[in-house]
């Protein structure tokens, strides 16, 4: 599809926070909130600015593994727990590993666009603090081939990722690299420091870059190219977001200027059992980005922020060379160089992406979409960014497995 | 005898004590870890866990299950590699329960001592009781064919006392873990002149593999770790029957656990130390020790008191503390007893008054945990510290310079009476087993 068939807008984004450790109110030796109560929580966030549930038509849940999480499946018989006023309504649950929140996005936009939903609620779940971290590894190593998890780290996924910041480096320098990774912390540390949802929101070391320099990564008791805080954290959380039509904003009484329009939007998909083609680059981000921008017509000049999927610092890095922000082997410099801090050339994760705010997998997606509406409507708070009328759009882009499913966005304000 | 083939067929005696159940842990995946290499394929490992409690022997499998699941997550990393051949398990938690079967199959909990007849190494860690280890060790030697290798755990005894009450001809060297031995870095070697050289060697390489930092003591009763510590003690202790000449006992106690608390910056105040050792613990280690000192008198009437009024200190099974010179409440100390009265003191009732009288801490000063973790900064804060403590006039500084001499006095008299070799075996033992920011041999204060 070259152009949408009709406006499609997103608004009354609603995140909670994103606990973990870094969170204090964490302890993980007490019990702690479930799965419903983050849906319940997001949900009824988002209706409170809709006019409630009666307005609503559709819902959509994107969940990863709450299966093995919290050993419960069918995720969408929880959306009319949100609100009696959904039941009997139509409920999709979507999955695409860690992009199953923007495969809800997906599905609540082509229900839209099929006009079958005017509006359509929309929410992205995980919590997964119900185990320690190697077990959760296991899980989390369900976004991959299960064929390779026997050769594979038992952090599978930080293994893979090792793998490729071990190719980038061998390509263009270790030190030079890690010089952009450890940039990549710093800005994420600091951006979610302006987010009280942001899981590093109470953040207190004073230099972050000597304390990223302080942990070289370490094969024995980890994996071998990056460290702990390459990687973004084991978060519990829920974001909720409004897919409506033009009808929809109508009937939910949302002005345009404080609803984001979908300029454009491309979902890919890699096959899972072949590796990636290339090591040092994220191909199917590449792809699904210039679709997208191809569908709204615009460029990366014209983007004024962008959520990127940094579950790896090395992630974020080729991201910037995936979406064009840098050549191949330059994104450490683009990073090192502040060029996507919140006052650089083009701000990135805003609140603090997958390392800062948190990375709830399957919440991730519609976390990105809210943080987006946010930032283009005025509505973030201490860590709103100036969003000029030159370029006025945000991006978004989900990450499923390494490089596998890819959804991205392009959103402009409604009035503009 | 090669290392793997010593670690095939060994026992520990006491194995559900709190220092045998930590020596069988270590033990136990050493020994598994030895099992899982291709080159032992085959070999059958057997780990005796030989006490006479069934009810601590059942408690310690559970104790044993547990703390092999920590240690397998924490190195899947390498079980992963250990397990390359294994098709059928793949995800981290198979392979960790796998490696916590392996480790549990290699033990037997046993409640006879026959059981070590077929072993090659035997860990003592029975209580401090001289005929009882005797009775064990002879009746072991007498009935082993293997000529075994004893490695006794004594905090307190001589190691050739044990060597000559058993007739074991130099087939016994002191392994003193610290407690809890699955944690605490440090282990003292005790060797003598009689031991195998391969033994020693032997030691050296298990104590290496297990990640202990070893430090050889000479076979001196109580050696370094107990010859500081409970000479410290007793000065703590003569320093509350001085004080407390002018103030209630309790205040004295409050006041003399600060001063080692605060004012010399460890980890805790020396009576808290003491009711964690267990008060029941220190009296007996001096008891032992008593003997071989001949120009000392190891011994304190007040421990005696406290023993005698049933206030003995120690940890619940549950890892709590029990109630001895201190109250504890969440493990933190809310009252002080008073052997007069009978009674504890809440510590909120008198804490302004005595404080004053101490007087206040230098401006530099910092609590132990910020210190002593501040890596490259420490000594530096240390020097301010202790330069400040110097001039200061009060009461508690007084009181700490005086303890900070005498624990440098106790340091500088175990190497010269040859239990340690050197004063870096002193300090290391303190900073390692102890946790103390510095080393009672320093410069700090002139």
């Amino acid at each position: 599809m070259s152009k949408l068939r009709r406006k499609v807008y997103m608004a009354a984004g609603y995140n909670t926070i994103s606990m973990g450790t870094g969170r204090k109110e964490f302890n993980p030796k007490k019990e702690r909130a479930g799965l419903e109560y983050y849906i319940k929580e997001a949900g009824q966030g988002t209706l409170k600015q809709i006019g409630g549930a009666k307005n609503v038509d559709e819902g959509s849940i994107g969940n990863f593994m709450a299966a093995r999480f919290n050993k419960q499946g069918h995720l969408a018989g929880f959306i009319p727990f949100i609100d009696e006023d959904l039941q009997w309504k139509p409920c999709i649950r979507t999955e695409g590993a860690c992009a199953s929140g923007a495969l809800a996005l997906m599905s609540g936009m082509k229900s839209v666009l099929a006009e079958t939903a005017e509006v359509v609620l929309t929410v992205g779940v995980e919590v997964q603090n119900t185990m320690k971290a190697i077990y959760g590894a296991d899980v989390l190593a369900g976004a991959g081939w299960f064929k390779n998890r026997k050769n594979g780290h038992a952090y599978f996924f930080p293994g893979q990722f090792s793998e490729r910041a071990k190719a980038y480096y061998e390509k263009y320098g270790m030190d030079y690299t890690r010089k952009g990774m450890k940039q990549w912390f710093v800005n994420a540390i600091e951006n979610a420091r302006l987010c009280p949802t942001a899981q590093e929101y109470e953040n207190t070391v004073a230099d972050l870059g000597a304390f990223y320099e302080g942990m070289a990564p370490n094969g024995k008791t980890f994996v071998e190219s990056l460290n702990v805080l390459d990687c973004s954290k084991v978060s519990d959380g829920a974001s909720a977001i409004a897919i409506l039509s033009e009808e929809g904003l109508r009937r939910c009484g949302i002005p345009l200027n404080e609803a984001v329009e979908v300029a454009g939007y491309a979902q890919v998909e890699r096959n899972i059992t072949n590796d990636p083609p290339d090591k040092t680059e994220l191909t199917t981000i590449k792809k699904a980005a210039h679709l997208a921008m191809d569908m709204a017509g615009i460029s990366i000049n014209d983007l004024a922020t962008v959520e990127v999927h940094d579950c790896f610092s090395i992630a974020g890095i080729l991201s910037t060379e995936a979406l064009g922000f840098a050549e191949p082997g330059k994104g450490a410099q683009f990073v090192a160089e502040r060029n996507t801090a919140r006052d650089g050339k083009i701000p990135i994760n805003t609140t603090g992406g997958l390392i800062g705010w948190g990375h709830p997998t399957g919440g991730t997606g519609v976390h990105q979409a809210v943080t987006i509406w946010e930032q283009l409507t005025g509505k973030a708070g201490a860590a709103q960014i100036k969003i000029s009328n030159e370029k006025p759009y945000g991006m978004t882009i989900n990450m499923g497995g390494d490089d596998v499913t890819v959804v991205s966005v392009v959103y402009r304000r409604g009035d503009l | 005898m090669i290392y793997d083939e010593r670690l095939l067929n060994v026992t520990v005696l006491g194995a559900a004590g709190k220092m045998g159940s930590g020596i069988l842990l270590l033990t136990a995946v050493e020994m598994a870890d030895l099992s899982l290499k291709p080159e032992n394929k085959g070999k059958t490992f057997c780990l005796n866990a030989m006490d006479i409690s069934q009810e601590g022997l059942a408690g310690l499998m559970k104790y044993l299950k547990e703390q092999v699941m920590k240690i397998a997550e924490k190195k899947s990393v390498l079980l992963r590699s250990l397990y390359k051949e294994r098709a059928d398990l793949i995800e981290n938690e198979e392979i960790i329960r796998e490696y916590v079967f392996d480790v549990m199959n290699i033990v037997r909990p046993v409640t006879t001592v026959e059981s070590a007849y077929h072993s090659t190494l035997i860990f003592e860690a029975v209580i401090e009781n001289l005929d009882l280890k005797k009775k064990l060790l002879t009746q072991i030697n007498e009935n082993n064919p293997n000529k075994p290798w004893f490695f006794s755990n004594t905090s307190s005894i001589p190691i050739h006392v044990l060597d000559e009450a058993a007739k074991l001809e130099g087939r016994i060297l002191g392994f003193h873990f610290y407690n809890p031995p699955a944690v605490q870095r440090l282990a003292e070697l005790i060797t003598t002149d009689k031991n195998p050289p391969q033994m020693v060697e032997f030691a050296k390489d298990y104590a290496k593999s297990l990640k202990k930092v070893v430090v050889p003591s000479n076979d001196f009763a109580g050696f370094i770790g107990n010859g500081h510590f409970m000479r410290d003690s007793l000065h703590g202790i003569h320093e509350v029957e001085r004080l407390s000449k002018e103030m209630p006992v309790s205040e004295a106690i409050y006041m003399i656990n600060k001063v080692s608390q605060d004012f010399l910056i460890r980890p805790m105040g020396i009576f808290q130390l003491i009711d964690y050792v267990g008060i029941d613990v220190v009296q007996f280690i001096m008891k032992v020790m008593n003997p071989y000192l001949p120009d000392e008198d190891l011994h304190s009437d007040l421990l005696d008191k406290m023993m005698n009024l049933g206030v003995k200190g120690g940890q619940r099974s549950d890892g709590s503390q029990k109630d001895g010179f201190l109250q504890y409440e969440k493990n933190k100390p809310i009252g002080v007893f008073n052997p007069e009265t009978k009674t504890y003191t809440k510590i909120v009732d008198f804490q302004l008054k005595c404080d004053e009288k101490l007087g206040i801490l230098p401006d530099s000063w910092k609590p132990w945990k910020v210190i002593n973790f501040s890596k490259d900064k420490k000594d530096q804060m240390l020097k301010s510290y202790f330069g400040e403590l110097a001039a200061a006039k009060t009461l508690g500084a007084d009181l700490a310079k005086k303890y900070h001499a005498r624990s440098k006095e106790i340091g500088k008299k175990l190497v010269a009476d040859r239990v340690a070799k050197t004063k870096e075996d002193v300090n290391t033992v303190m900073l390692t087993g102890f946790f103390h920011a510095y080393g009672p041999v320093n410069d700090f204060l002139k």
